[in-house]
């Protein structure tokens, strides 16, 4: 088994089997999803010590959060995990058909995800929401000048947007990925030459999904119950 | 080398992750004082939970790499308490008449 | 993309294996990527000697002579950012580690090799970047870039620095994330463990921190950026935020860095001193281990940096005891080395010199370390030369020497040419007199109140400085030294062969230029490391 293994050019020549490159690429991207975890776990913890600095500024401007839309885009993305992990399985099984028909739902599906978030970014502009940039909104402006709450309204709006457009980045590149690998699998070549690039692009996929789960209840839940 | 998952197994995670969000924002309107917070974390860390294992396959991860799966969290708890130390304990004077 | 699997001829290595700038550029060697390394933080550190050179001249007398005080926080600012992002966090992992990982586990290559060119590349992006800043303003915060000073005050080129700086960790995490990839997966059959090389260890320890601290950096600095470009944020204190929240941040990577830094030097000087005594290094496995535990307390003492910048009592407590815990891994190295050396047969060659000065030099460092850990005294001594003196001693007398007694042990290795012992011994000896008089009196003027950071001072520190500015330029002299005798050896060197040194390990039993593929046949491990003389193999 080992001594045909290089007659496929799929095996890179520094590796000595499929197997221990397998081990390598699933390790490999375990490691750089340890450094997504740090990456996010900065912007968790800025966004901690800042509500429990001023939590009834973090209660005022959660006020203005699309619950709605929030909660469909989370189904939205749960249903992505669920078509990656199909297409993994897919590319298991040896389907090529199935594993493009799940991939281009991903990337739909993520697609639709990302157009919905533009479109609550569209909101936060037309309600003056946007801190630096566009920030007229005259219930913030005067509640923040009456003194009903401590601290600025735009640290809210400064962390959520710094952690929604860096998640909605992330998705971005694993969209162009998925789109990717769809293009490039109409040959079949993932079912002949292995398919660590599909599972790789799931584990970022889903890992993306996880940031958003905590996302989520802390920027569009908490403070609801007021 | 690759376990197979049935379709249905996906599936019923699936579904239970939607459950599970359909109840965190059930609850957010509820008023639980502190634990709306509590609430609010724990039914993540469960959906990330389930998402980890089930869709990503940690369970079956061996050695090194079940390993690095906890680094990352680990070295975040170490960053996220030893900071929020310093924040909680600002107020505190030491050495101070009550 | 995939390298030919073609049976090479005789005598071909990894330098004539192909011709052309091309054939350099996009390498995916890991060999050739150390190369395109070694010239470029080469040159990084030119410039950073240079700028050094220029504040120890500002420094001669108390009176601003050659420059205000503006242009002296560009000058130490950009000594601090070249040195540190561009020179020091790259030097011993890039080049050393680069080269030598898939030689000494008997690998053909790193794990993803095209994933280590694209290191390079975006270093060399954001070096550009750095150099860019250099000629076109320059940048004044220092190299920590401490708010609200960086995020609303100065007009310095703030935004294209972090942004260089954001970039440049990409290269460090990409570069890391490969070792660890490669130590775990590509060792030769029978090298577990307990049978490599302690380089390997401290390596793989410092791709740990470079893994998972150069992200809170990169957030640091994306965060510092949006604050600047929107002027909202959360580090400024005008705008509702909190200046030392972006010192925690900084520092949670930053203090760990010290120890990318350092940690790979160490892993040299066991190289150095196994093969220079003819020893098996003493407590193999307490070495190893304590390059692990550096790594992990490394992450434990960041906020000793911030004793007097308001942080609570009840937190500095808790980082000051934590800080000391910290020497005991670094203490258990210098004890082991230097155990080594007892009735070793000693041989004082190049790279042993150095490894002698890093032995004292970083002793030295670390015990003046413990010192700025103590809360009380390090309220006295925050801000002074003396803590400037305490980082030059880890940084230069123990990471700048351990990368220079690497580079001189391996240079046979990887240029397949000796160079001039004698002009090398000279040299070793010049640095590290001229090391000495540098930074000692700093030790002894930052005692003496003498702040960092300004470019006047007290008429009364004028000795001590003058003896500081004289040591730089004997430090000067010892570190050109060796860009003459190493490039001339390349046309005039004699030949190395296998193993000039009579060294144990993999990457000596290969051919001196190695062969592009390493080995011609993948090599079998039947021993441990430092298999030298009758010292029996205990792990088997």
């Amino acid at each position: 088994m080992a001594h045909s293994d290089h007659d496929n050019p799929a095996l890179g020549h520094h590796w000595e089997s499929f197997e221990q490159q397998h081990q390598g690429n699933v390790m490999g991207m375990w490691l750089f999803l340890s450094t997504e975890i740090m990456l996010f776990s900065g912007m968790f913890l800025a966004y901690f010590i800042f509500r429990m600095l001023y939590p009834d500024m973090f209660t005022a401007a959660n006020h203005f959060q699309n619950v709605f839309l929030g909660t469909v885009n989370t189904a939205v993305l749960i249903m992505s995990s669920v078509t990656m992990v199909l297409a993994v399985r897919s590319a298991q099984v040896g389907n090529n058909r199935l594993l493009r028909i799940f991939l281009l739902a991903t990337a739909f599906l993520g697609l639709v995800f990302l157009g919905i978030k533009a479109y609550e970014y569209y909101e936060h502009w037309h309600e003056g929401l946007v801190p630096g940039l566009h920030w007229t909104n005259a219930e913030l402006i005067a509640d923040e000048a009456k003194g009903i709450f401590k601290g600025s309204a735009q640290i809210y709006f400064f962390m959520y947007f710094v952690m929604t457009i860096i998640h909605a980045l992330h998705m971005t590149v694993g969209l162009g990925i998925v789109l990717t690998l769809w293009w490039r699998a109409r040959d079949g070549r993932f079912l002949k030459e292995g398919f660590d690039p599909i599972e790789l692009i799931g584990l970022y996929w889903h890992f993306v999904d996880v940031v958003w789960v905590f996302l989520f209840p802390l920027l569009y839940l908490l403070g609801k119950q007021g | 080398m690759a376990h197979i998952v049935p379709v249905r197994t996906y599936l019923m995670v699936g579904l239970a992750l939607i459950l599970l969000t359909a109840i965190t924002v059930a609850v957010a309107y509820v008023d639980l004082g502190p634990l709306n917070e509590v609430v609010a974390l724990a039914v993540a860390a469960i959906k990330a939970t389930l998402i980890v294992l089930i869709f990503m396959n940690a369970r079956y991860a061996k050695g090194p790499t079940k390993l690095f799966i906890f680094m990352g969290l680990i070295m975040m708890a170490i960053f996220m308490v030893f900071t929020m130390d310093d924040y909680m304990t600002r107020q505190w004077t030491l050495f101070t008449q009550p | 993309m995939a390298v030919p699997t073609l049976a090479l001829p005789q005598k071909k290595n990894y330098i004539n294996a192909g011709s052309g700038l091309k054939s350099w550029l996009l390498t995916t060697d890991h060999k050739r990527i150390a190369i395109l390394y070694l010239i470029s933080i080469s040159i990084m550190f030119l410039l950073g000697g240079l700028m050094a050179a220029l504040i120890r001249m500002e420094l001669l007398t108390p009176a601003a002579d050659l420059m205000g005080s503006d242009d002296y926080n560009r000058l130490f600012t950009s000594h601090g950012v070249v040195m540190i992002f561009g020179f020091l966090i790259p030097s011993i992992p890039a080049v050393l580690g680069n080269f030598l990982i898939p030689l000494m586990i008997g690998a053909k290559d790193l794990a993803f090799p095209r994933v280590n060119l694209l290191s390079w590349y975006i270093y060399m992006v954001a070096g550009v970047m750095v150099l860019w800043v250099l000629f076109n303003g320059g940048l004044d915060t220092g190299w920590t870039f401490y708010t609200p000073y960086s995020s609303s005050v100065s007009t310095s080129e703030v935004l294209p620095t972090t942004l260089a700086v954001f970039i440049m960790g990409f290269s460090s995490i990409l570069t890391g994330l490969n070792f660890i990839v490669t130590i775990h997966t590509m060792r030769a059959p029978g090298m577990t463990w307990f049978r490599m090389p302690l380089f390997l260890w401290s390596m793989y320890a410092t791709s740990l921190i470079m893994l998972l601290g150069t992200p809170v950096l990169g957030i640091t600095m994306l965060l510092l950026f949006a604050e600047r470009v929107f002027g909202v944020g959360i580090f400024d204190p005008a705008l509702g935020g909190d200046p030392l929240l972006f010192q925690h941040f900084f520092w949670f990577y930053s203090h760990p860095a010290v120890y990318i830094m350092i940690l790979p030097s160490m892993g040299v000087i066991s190289e150095v001193i196994a093969a220079f005594t003819r020893k098996r290094i003493f407590g193999y496995r307490f070495v190893a281990f304590s390059s692990i535990a550096i790594a992990i307390f490394g992450f434990l003492v960041w906020a000793h940096h911030m004793f007097v910048a308001g942080m609570s009592i009840h937190a500095a407590l808790i980082f000051s005891l934590l800080s000391y815990l910290v020497a005991i891994p670094s203490a258990i190295k210098v004890f082991n080395w230097s155990a080594t050396l007892y009735k070793g047969s000693i041989q004082f060659s190049t790279p042993m010199l150095y490894a002698m000065g890093f032995l004292g030099l970083f002793t030295i460092g670390g015990l003046t370390g413990l010192f700025l850990s103590a809360l009380a005294l390090d309220v006295h001594v925050t801000d002074t030369y003396f803590v400037v003196a305490h980082f030059h001693f880890i940084m230069v007398g123990g990471a700048v020497m351990g990368y220079l007694a690497g580079l001189h042990f391996w240079w046979p290795k990887i240029t397949g040419r000796m160079y001039s012992e004698t002009w090398a011994k000279l040299a070793a000896l010049i640095t590290f007199i001229g090391f000495n008089v540098t930074f000692f009196p700093q030790f002894i003027v930052g005692f003496l109140g003498m702040p960092r950071r300004y470019h006047t001072y007290a008429p009364e520190f004028q000795v001590l400085n003058i003896l500081s500015t004289a040591g730089a330029s004997i430090l000067a002299v010892g570190m050109i030294l060796p860009i003459f005798y190493l490039t001339s050896s390349l046309w005039s060197g004699k030949r190395a062969g296998k193993n000039p040194w009579g060294a144990a390990g993999l990457e000596w039993e290969t051919e001196s230029p190695p062969p592009q593929f390493n080995f011609d046949e993948t090599p079998v491990v039947t021993v441990g490391a430092y298999n030298y003389g009758p010292v029996e193999d205990k792990i088997g």
